[in-house]
């Protein structure tokens, strides 16, 4: 029985748009992120994976407080961060770190890997000498102890990565928030950073939450997988159920978009092709948001917003006329 | 069945001079293109996919040294002159790039940036040009078209900018299309339609196109024939079912063999990094990250030899198992 680590309940972000507009000054609302509930397990991954504007990566800075959520709470191990002061705040920030997608903006130019690394133990004023930690740190990712007095120009972008992983596993975090950690990495690159992410998991047991648009990666490394439109969750469930019998037909058309490297089976699929672009987060469609480039989408879509209902074990959508 | 070349490039060399000395990005490319196909060119980061046709285009910055040759429709492009340049660009060869609102000009309207392209090329007048605007952007997918052609690009989506780019690019039927990376900044919705605009042009107008990219994905999805690029040369290049069943060169195996697919097992990541262009490696560039690695590999550069159905610079090619990926 696995135990929860992280529960994220009615988490809204609105974010104020201040147009100056000739004469005129209007204040728009964009709605990042609403009503984003979901919660994740010790030593378990959850995959969040929507297109650009779906909130994402809103939602990963919201739970570090990186950002303030609108409203909603966001527990962990219990307890209710958006209550603590602060300073408690930052010292919580021990058990939750985050790797960025930008392997080149992520590093100061002027500190060595050594420092950039050992900064979090800095700044949490951990006792002692962090020589010995940080060289340990450098081969738990797969680089070399003498890469600590080097700069980042000096690497490439995978290795680049392994050094925020490596800033990330500083203080022994129990949940890291990956925020697109591969995409930016070639291909026969990125696969040894995902290998990376599973060892270490495998090896310290900590959560991840893994925030990407590539479908195929998240299907690879998360144990649960949460859809993201428009602000919202429009499904999840466990990464099997929802890659093999998706419910929402977002999920569906998403995955039917995402080609396969494998011309013979590509060729022979039936694709369901979604017509236009995602709405504006400014003004969202009323009731279902996917509404406007649902092939399903009847009067009640419109009308009344479809809640997240169980259909299978574990799985979860919001639609008024389901897949299954 | 001998299709016919619309453009061959021969023994392309691309040379910049950085602080760090020269740095040859392309160092001997051979890419034929045969009429009406479409041809993937695939490759990482700094493989020398793009620079290859940019030299092609005559967009490279003069700093850049070109040599080689490319043929279009019997001409040399290699070394022509700007004017003549100018004349090519648009009427017999165009370009599309990943990023379509640097590639419109923010203050005219759409309509008319699709009848400057016509008109530089054909003897039309401003109402003639103007009702093929509105033609081609109903070609390219985009509803409303008479309403849309007098729009200004920020009035467009990432998709719907990307249509009306092609739709500038293939305003006076060219022979080749050449799309860089066209679907990389658009969401795999979105990604999903241009990809099958781009088929529909290539199926009704006969144009040939080469779509570089690094998703495989999306060469599996699309592509007739694939060439993989790896530190400015041709590795391999044959049909596609050939080059994804049974790939010949290392190489694209070991990037077939990276990708995750369904199921859980562990991914295969390709050892090491892309070398250092300054400094490439001795003979095979790949060798350093080759598991067949031999003293062989570290000779003479290899060239493309025909190994059973695909083309493959791979020395050892015919010792290889010739394992499928695909199990």
């Amino acid at each position: 029985m696995t135990t929860q680590l992280l529960k994220v309940t009615n988490l809204v972000k609105n974010f104020e748009l201040r147009l100056n507009n000739g004469a005129r000054r209007r204040k728009r609302i964009v709605q990042a992120v609403t009503n984003v509930s979901f919660a994740v397990e010790k030593g378990q991954t959850l995959g969040l994976v929507g297109e650009s504007g779906s909130g994402k990566t809103t939602v990963g800075r919201c739970i570090l407080r990186l950002i303030e959520p609108t409203s909603g709470t966001v527990e962990f191990e219990g307890e209710d961060l958006g209550s603590l002061k602060f300073e408690e705040m930052r010292a919580l920030r021990r058990k939750m770190q985050i790797v960025f997608q930008d392997p080149f903006a992520s590093l100061d130019p002027k500190m060595t890997v050594g420092a950039s690394i050992s900064e979090p133990l800095t700044v949490q004023n951990v006792p002692g000498d962090h020589t010995d930690k940080v060289i340990e740190l450098l081969e738990l990712v797969g680089l070399a102890a003498d890469h600590a007095q080097r700069y980042p120009h000096e690497f490439s972008g995978g290795q680049r990565q392994r050094i925020g992983v490596a800033r990330a596993l500083a203080l022994n975090p129990a949940l890291i928030v990956l925020d697109e950690p591969v995409s930016a990495l070639d291909v026969s690159i990125q696969a040894g950073v995902v290998n990376l992410f599973e060892d270490l998991q495998q090896r310290l047991g900590m959560s991840y939450i893994f925030i990407a648009h590539d479908l195929s990666v998240i299907r690879h490394i998360a144990d649960r997988v949460a859809v993201m439109y428009l602000g919202k969750i429009v499904e999840i469930g466990d990464q099997q159920d929802v890659y093999e019998k998706p419910s929402h037909p977002y999920t569906k058309a998403l995955l039917s978009a995402v080609p396969v490297p494998d011309p013979k089976s590509e060729r022979a699929r039936q694709r369901i092709m979604l017509e236009g672009d995602v709405p504006s987060p400014v003004n969202p469609p009323s009731g279902c948001r996917f509404r406007t480039r649902c092939w399903k989408a009847q009067d009640v879509c419109a009308q009344e917003e479809p809640v997240l209902l169980q259909r299978a074990s574990g799985q979860f959508s919001a639609c008024h006329f389901p897949e299954t | 069945m001998m299709a016919e070349k619309v453009l061959q490039i021969r023994d392309l060399h691309v040379t910049f001079d950085t602080p760090l000395g020269p740095l040859e990005a392309v160092r001997g490319v051979d890419i034929e293109v045969e009429a009406g196909e479409l041809l993937g060119v695939v490759g990482e980061s700094g493989s020398g996919k793009s620079v290859s046709f940019l030299a092609t285009m005559g967009l490279l910055p003069t700093r850049a040294r070109v040599t080689g040759s490319a043929i279009l429709a019997g001409e040399e492009l290699i070394g022509a002159s700007p004017k003549k340049m100018r004349d090519v660009r648009g009427r017999l060869l165009s370009m599309i790039f990943q990023d379509p609102l640097s590639a419109l000009n923010p203050v005219h309207r759409i309509g008319d940036q699709i009848s400057e392209m016509l008109r530089s090329h054909q003897d039309l007048t401003h109402r003639e040009s103007g009702k093929r605007a509105i033609e081609l952007l109903d070609i390219v997918g985009i509803p409303q078209p008479a309403d849309r052609a007098r729009q200004y690009p920020h009035e467009f989506s990432g998709g719907m900018r990307q249509r009306v780019v092609i739709a500038i690019a293939i305003a006076n039927n060219p022979k080749v299309l050449i799309a860089d990376e066209p679907t990389t900044a658009l969401d795999v919705t979105v990604q999903a339609q241009i990809l099958e605009v781009i088929e529909r042009v290539q199926a009704r107008f006969g144009t040939a196109v080469v779509l570089i990219t690094h998703d495989l994905g999306v060469i599996a999805r699309v592509a007739d024939r694939v060439n993989v690029m790896y530190a400015g040369r041709n590795v391999e290049q044959g049909p596609i079912n050939s080059v994804f069943d049974h790939p010949s060169h290392p190489y694209t195996r070991g990037l077939l063999a990276s990708l995750p697919r369904a199921g859980k097992q562990r991914l295969k990541p390709i050892t090491g990094f892309p070398p250092n262009m300054l400094q490439p490696p001795r003979g095979c560039a790949f060798h350093p990250r080759c598991e067949f690695a031999a003293e062989i590999c570290r000779g003479d550069l290899p060239e493309l030899r025909q190994v059973d159905d695909l083309q493959s610079a791979c020395v050892r090619a015919k010792e290889l198992p010739r394992i499928g990926i695909f199990v």
